[in-house]
């Protein structure tokens, strides 16, 4: 076990180099001299001097990656020269309302996937299967930001709920009851498109392992059904919906910024396509290095849980 | 006589093998839609000479137009006919998820095959570097690399998600290879002294292709849902050209005078989505079936 951690780990460090690396060439990819580009309309001498500074543009390129990646371990991503303000603080302030989103959106879909999988897989191809494997399947074609705007559509506009429309984000710390319903359809949105892929795997998981000689003993000691679901079946099958959790974590953020896009929350992908369209540069390097290296934390994580559920798998 | 019966058996044994054993039929669900892409590719092929309105043309006494006679879905809030714009939409859609995947499997397809099939060094350290770009969130990393190498253009989307599908492909083809690399006719094939090029386009293509195809479907239903949420983001091809993403981008301003305007494009791409996923999931399933009888 702990061999396996440490090799992840590296594994990780290799990756999260590698991250940073694409993150910081970013800058590169701009057509004409970065400094220009960046500093945009705010083009002084003097700001020009900071972002030199700042960046270390007149170092040869694998020095100016040493200035950059010092800085942001220290914290400091730089300080965006269209908004003036700390794109690290910037940040900070984003990242909670993702995180609700996704956190409230993984709820939903467990809430629904897991009961739903194990009725499913008691009959396969009865006819609540069909119906749910023939919904699941069409559900799976259908997009986030068709789901989200045709949600906006029916549920804000026509039926006109509050804090439902775009533009009617409303802070938890104002009013969280209000918060959450602003929040209700991108956790929706999120939650259908997580559902469909957890009832799928689950399901079929579940039916293999329900042929398993150990579910068998175990019904012929009586046991009922509803404790051989949960008890021995469910967990060597959680594995498999804790994988596909992790695969669709990257997902998840990008169809985050969809919604968010749409609704006008002030998360980070809004904020990221509001920099995008306002070229400020640094913002975007820094909300990418922060997503990307989130996405592979994440998925860390859920491995490190996967062996603790199954620890067969890192004796392998 | 019972000579006879002998070789009566026997070639009816012959005959068993010979014959190929019934597959599941494909169904009509599966013809059509293969039928309705068949029809979205050709429209979006002879757009320029079919008889439809101009999709850039505003026509100011038409504005907001539900669908009618004239104008088969209605007009956008800038008079133009949304039908021609649908139809011209989806050739942005048809080339990202096309040309995208061709880049995916020009380069991860070779190269799974020829890890898969030599083994050793080479596919270890391409195996682990394919690897660390999978772990890359490869949503994140195009939308970054399209935020950044401006001015955006068609091409570079397409490379772009090209060169980001790389990792899958070459996962898929390479663990598809590793599963046909090992059968005994393969070790057969060796043994006769045939050259490794021999080998890896007679004996192993044909036999990893119907896996290679389904996933290559499934792909481009990948792609274009993928080019579809950054045209909705605005990071795809500039407007006016119209896509099916960056139609209901637009529509998202007028959403309460005209909702029409946001569900034929969805439709569209909906429906074309579904037919790709239904096509390459019925193929998956069906060889499959043929592969556990081989």
């Amino acid at each position: 076990m702990l061999r396996y951690v440490t090799r992840r780990l590296v594994m990780l460090l290799g990756i999260v180099f590698v991250i940073s690396v694409g993150s910081f060439y970013l800058i590169h990819l701009l057509p004409g001299d970065p400094a220009v580009v960046i500093l945009g309309t705010g083009a002084t001498p003097a700001n020009k001097a900071a972002l030199f500074k700042q960046l270390g543009l007149d170092k040869p390129i694998y020095l100016q990656y040493f200035t950059w990646i010092g800085n942001v371990i220290r914290g400091n991503m730089g300080t965006s020269f269209i908004s003036q303000s700390s794109v690290a603080a910037t940040i900070r302030a984003a990242l909670p309302i993702d995180l609700e989103i996704i956190v409230l959106s993984q709820l939903l879909a467990f809430v629904a996937a897991i009961p739903m999988a194990m009725r499913s897989a008691r009959k396969p191809d009865g006819p609540l299967d069909r119906v749910l494997g023939a919904s699941s399947f069409t559900l799976l074609s259908v997009p986030p930001f068709i789901i989200i705007v045709l949600l906006v559509l029916f549920v804000s506009i026509k039926l006109g709920i509050p804090h439902t429309g775009p533009s009617s984000y409303v802070t938890f710390a104002s009013d969280p009851i209000g918060n959450l319903e602003s929040l209700a359809l991108p956790a929706f949105t999120l939650a259908i498109g997580s559902f469909v892929v957890y009832y799928r795997v689950l399901r079929s998981d579940l039916i293999a392992t329900l042929q398993e000689e150990f579910i068998t003993m175990a019904r012929s000691k009586g046991i009922s059904q509803r404790r051989i679901m949960w008890r021995h079946a469910f967990r060597p099958s959680s594995v498999a919906l804790l994988g596909a959790a992790s695969v669709n974590i990257g997902g998840l953020l990008a169809s985050g910024f969809v919604v968010q896009y749409l609704l006008a929350i002030p998360g980070l992908g809004y904020t990221l396509i509001s920099a995008i369209n306002t070229s400020d540069f640094l913002l975007v390097q820094g909300i990418v290095l922060t997503v990307s290296v989130g996405v592979v934390l994440i998925n860390f994580i859920f491995d490190f849980v996967i062996n603790i559920v199954d620890p067969r798998i890192s004796r392998e | 006589m019972s000579n006879v019966a002998n070789e009566f058996s026997l070639l009816e044994e012959t005959l068993l093998i010979e014959k190929p054993e019934k597959t599941e039929p494909l169904g009509i669900l599966f013809w059509i839609c293969v039928g309705w892409i068949g029809v979205n590719v050709l429209a979006a092929i002879l757009a320029n000479v079919l008889p439809m309105k101009n999709p850039l043309f505003e026509d100011y006494n038409a504005i907001n137009v539900g669908p009618g006679l004239h104008h088969l879905f209605g007009t956008d809030d800038l008079g133009r006919d949304i039908f021609s714009r649908v139809v011209f939409g989806s050739r942005v859609s048809i080339a990202v998820g096309v040309g995208a995947m061709v880049i995916g499997f020009g380069v991860g397809a070779p190269l799974g095959m020829l890890a898969a099939y030599k083994r050793g060094r080479f596919d270890t350290v391409l195996t682990t570097f394919m690897y660390v770009l999978l772990a890359f969130p490869a949503i994140i990393a195009t939308i970054a690399v399209l935020s950044f190498w401006t001015p955006r253009a068609l091409l570079k989307i397409i490379v772009v998600i090209g060169l980001a599908s790389v990792p899958l492909v070459y996962r898929v083809i390479r663990t598809a290879t590793l599963n046909v690399a090992t059968k005994d006719y393969i070790i057969a094939a060796k043994v006769q002294g045939a050259t490794d090029r021999r080998i890896l386009i007679k004996e192993l293509l044909p036999n990893i292709a119907p896996i290679g195809v389904s996933f290559l479907l499934i792909g481009i239903a990948t792609v274009i849902t993928l080019e579809g949420a950054l045209a909705f983001l605005g990071l795809s091809v500039n407007p006016p050209t119209p896509s099916w993403g960056n139609m209901i981008n637009e529509a998202r301003t007028v959403l309460a005078q005209n909702p029409w305007l946001v569900i034929f494009p969805s439709l569209a791409l909906c429906l074309f989505l579904l037919c790709l996923n239904f096509i390459g999931d019925r193929l998956r399933t069906h060889f499959d079936v043929t592969e556990v009888k081989l």
